[in-house]
């Protein structure tokens, strides 16, 4: 390919269409405008999202659906600031992003000139890598490298900070194909010896457990895990960020581990004898539940070695692609049976789905109406829970056959289920995308469902209100004797009326008995619809 | 325990934050410092010299190894080490002092760097148990100003920290 001159802001718009981006989420400012002013002749979707952090949570819920870096992008200062929380949220959750902020000119910086901050600085310990671009001929290669390193190995948010200067500066631009980086080689092929290993305690073991974690996505590999464990006989567990990476109905499936998931999960982790951790790095709301694993043999998987013995000691590690490894351990694998085990674990999670109680007078109980919703979901159904106990019911209740679920894992990012909802609706527009969230979080993500109908974005929105910050509420209840503060929503608009106000039909669930209805209106909606589901103030997070 | 860790990295702008800040938020302690560029000029040498126990030793070798600029992590075990650390010391002395200052100076192997009516400034490259020694003996006569640029250390024998 012959190099080309022109601006670096053309540059960039030619690469993000070399590297296959559809569409990008941002918001503009006077330091990226020459960008914009590039985008402006290419066929790249650009969706104005109308606070930035939202871009970023747009751009993380379209990387979950294509797996490949996502786009955000920012002006300089303020702008930039305001993306924080979102490439936070996405280091956290392993979320590949390639994140673009305006920065004043070079030389201005570092004289505090209006709308300049240190972001590069500022963002460093949230970023798998970012750059502040100081010489336009190394745009190509910089863009090459961070498209790279955010989608490969532990992918994640890599930021590339943009001088004002810089985007209008002439090039010879020619798109590198190949990355070189000499001091980063993600390993991927899983060491032989230790999978071998690993193999060897799987057959030694009669009560072996599985928990597959966020990893299981990053891979592509929720087809071969299902096939390893029928093939061995395992039953599974899932972290938070695993949740929707084995079928729900699966006989072998046991639900979600940690502080806020079901007994058999956790009674699973207890007593199992043989731990293989797939892709999961199992964080402290993780392993709290894990009271007496000593004893166990513990296999950790994982792309990244440095999460190999950080939070649980590993006595066989792999570190490689999931992928790759479940493959060779697929070759490996004969037809166990742990019929004993299963039986056990069978016991415990009857119990558990024992009848809800009903719902109190005027208010539904949240538990039921997720899982009446769960029921009548469609194939395919993507579902973005939020953060709080909205969160933990979602978790609980819904059970995905297939399609995914996605929330932020480990931040607990409050207003991320919408705005998250809106790229994943936009990645895969056929499926269902439905966001569920609190009135809280609600209201730090409502000036989205604005976004939702400019660009035709058809996300169905459910609302558990409960007039309260729910989840601190509990806190409240349990640990500072019921001294109750700055929890309570009063003031909050009537939110029919605001979906009225933007022309999204909607409507308000008081009792159960309408739940069926009400659900049935929403699915066969064509475009954004709101859901609002009044829950009692009381009502407990775990059953 | 102390531990002594190599890191090569890119010569580029900011590495050096990058490297200090990982150390800073993960809580591990930094006993010194020392950065420089090596016999290759697009790649500098951080020497850092540690204090944690074998789990966070491992840590920071395993987060270190997660920065895109670091190239290679060593931690020199000490039996291998030669390790050395350049300390500037200014001393009160008078001029009646000098000939026992000098002497002790020959002593401990240092260089005089500068010398005034009232004050002598002292020079030496050596280990660090050996510079805490020396500036014991020249405490007596009243310190005025130490530096000291943190150990640099480097694997013993013929071996050498590759790409
Ligand atoms: C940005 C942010 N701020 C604060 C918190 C702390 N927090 C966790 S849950 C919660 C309450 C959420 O309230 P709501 O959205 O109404 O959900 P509910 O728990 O009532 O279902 C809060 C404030 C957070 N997780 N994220
Ligand atoms: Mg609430």
């Amino acid at each position: 390919m012959a190099s080309e001159r022109m601006t670096v802001a053309r540059a960039m718009v030619k690469v993000l269409e070399a590297e296959g981006i559809k569409t990008v989420f941002g918001y503009p400012g006077a330091a990226i405008c020459p960008f914009y002013d590039e985008l402006i002749n290419s066929q790249i979707r650009h969706v104005l999202v109308r606070h930035e952090a939202n871009g970023g949570h747009a751009a993380n819920g379209y990387a979950r659906m294509t797996r490949k870096p996502a786009v955000a992008i920012a002006t300089s200062g303020p702008g930039a600031t305001n993306l924080i929380t979102a490439i936070a949220t996405a280091y956290m959750d392993s979320i590949p992003m390639v994140i673009i902020t305006g920065q004043v000119s070079s030389e201005q910086i570092g004289r505090d000139v209006f709308q300049e901050a240190d972001i590069t600085g500022s963002a460093e310990p949230f970023v798998k890598h970012s750059y502040l671009v100081k010489n336009p001929d190394e745009v190509p290669v910089i863009f090459k490298n961070a498209f790279y390193i955010a989608g490969s190995g532990r992918p994640g948010p890599v930021l590339i900070d943009m001088p004002f200067d810089i985007q209008k500066a002439q090039i010879d631009f020619e798109y590198p194909e190949t990355v070189d980086i000499r001091s980063y080689k993600p390993s991927v092929q899983g060491n032989k010896l230790q999978i071998k290993r690993a193999i060897a305690a799987i057959e030694k073991s009669k009560k072996p457990l599985i928990c597959a974690g966020g990893g299981i996505f990053t891979a592509g590999a929720e087809n071969l895990l299902c096939e390893f464990m029928h093939i061995a006989d395992i039953p599974v567990v899932n972290t938070m960020m695993g949740m929707s990476s084995v079928p729900a109905d699966d006989d072998l499936f046991y639900g979600m581990i940690g502080m806020h998931g079901v007994k058999s999960a956790n009674y699973a982790i207890n007593n199992c004898d043989l731990l293989i951790l797939l892709g999961a790095r199992v964080g402290d709301r993780a392993v709290t539940a894990i009271s007496r694993l000593e004893g166990a043999t513990v296999i950790h998987i994982d792309v990244d070695p440095a999460e190999i013995g950080k939070n649980l000691a590993a006595t066989i590690p792999v570190v490689g692609d999931v992928k790759n490894i479940l493959g060779e351990m697929i070759k490996l694998a004969k037809n166990y049976d742990h019929y004993d085990w299963k039986q056990e674990l069978s016991e415990i999670r009857k119990t558990q789905d024992k009848p809800l109680s009903p719902s109190q007078d005027g208010f539904v109980n949240p538990k039921a109406f997720i899982r009446t919703l769960s029921a009548k979901l469609p194939e395919n159904v993507v579902v973005s829970a939020d953060v709080g106990q909205n969160q933990i019911w979602t978790c609980n209740n819904i059970r995905l056959k297939s399609g995914r679920f996605i929330t932020s894992g480990g931040m607990g990012t409050m207003g991320y289920s919408i705005p998250a909802a809106i790229g994943a609706k936009a990645a895969s527009p056929t499926s269902e995308v439905i966001a569920i969230c609190g009135d809280g979080s609600f209201q730090m993500q409502f000036m989205e469902l604005a976004t939702m109908i400019q660009h035709g974005i058809a996300v169905k929105v459910i609302v558990m209100t409960n007039n309260r910050l729910g989840m601190v509420r509990e806190v409240q209840t349990n640990a500072y004797d019921n001294r109750l503060t700055a929890v309570f929503l009063d003031g909050s608009p009537d939110f029919i009326k605001l979906a009225d106000s933007y022309g999204i039909p909607a409507r308000r669930v008081t009792d159960i008995a309408d739940a069926d209805s009400a659900i049935n209106d929403m699915l066969s909606c064509d475009g954004c619809y709101l859901l609002e589901v009044r829950v009692a103030e009381n009502e407990k997070t775990i059953l | 325990m102390k531990h002594t860790i190599s890191i090569l990295v890119e010569n580029h702008a900011g590495v050096l934050a990058r490297v200090a800040g990982l150390f800073a938020r993960r809580g591990f302690n930094i006993d010194s410092l020392a950065v420089g560029v090596t016999e290759d000029e697009k790649i500098s040498r951080i020497t850092i010299i540690a204090d944690g126990t074998a789990y966070t030793l491992e840590q920071i070798e395993k987060q270190l190894n997660k920065l895109i600029d670091v190239i290679k992590v060593r931690h020199l075990p000490s039996e291998e080490l030669l390790s050395r650390e350049l300390v500037l010391i200014k001393v009160a002395c008078q001029p009646s002092q000098r000939a026992e200052l000098i002497s002790l100076a020959e002593i401990a192997k240092a260089k005089i760097s500068d010398i005034t009516v009232n004050t002598m400034t002292l020079e030496l490259s050596d280990s660090v148990p050996r510079i805490k020694n020396f500036e014991e003996l020249l405490r007596p006569y009243g310190i005025k100003e130490t530096v000291r640029t943190g150990s640099i250390a480097m694997q013993k024998g013929g071996a050498s920290m590759k790409l």
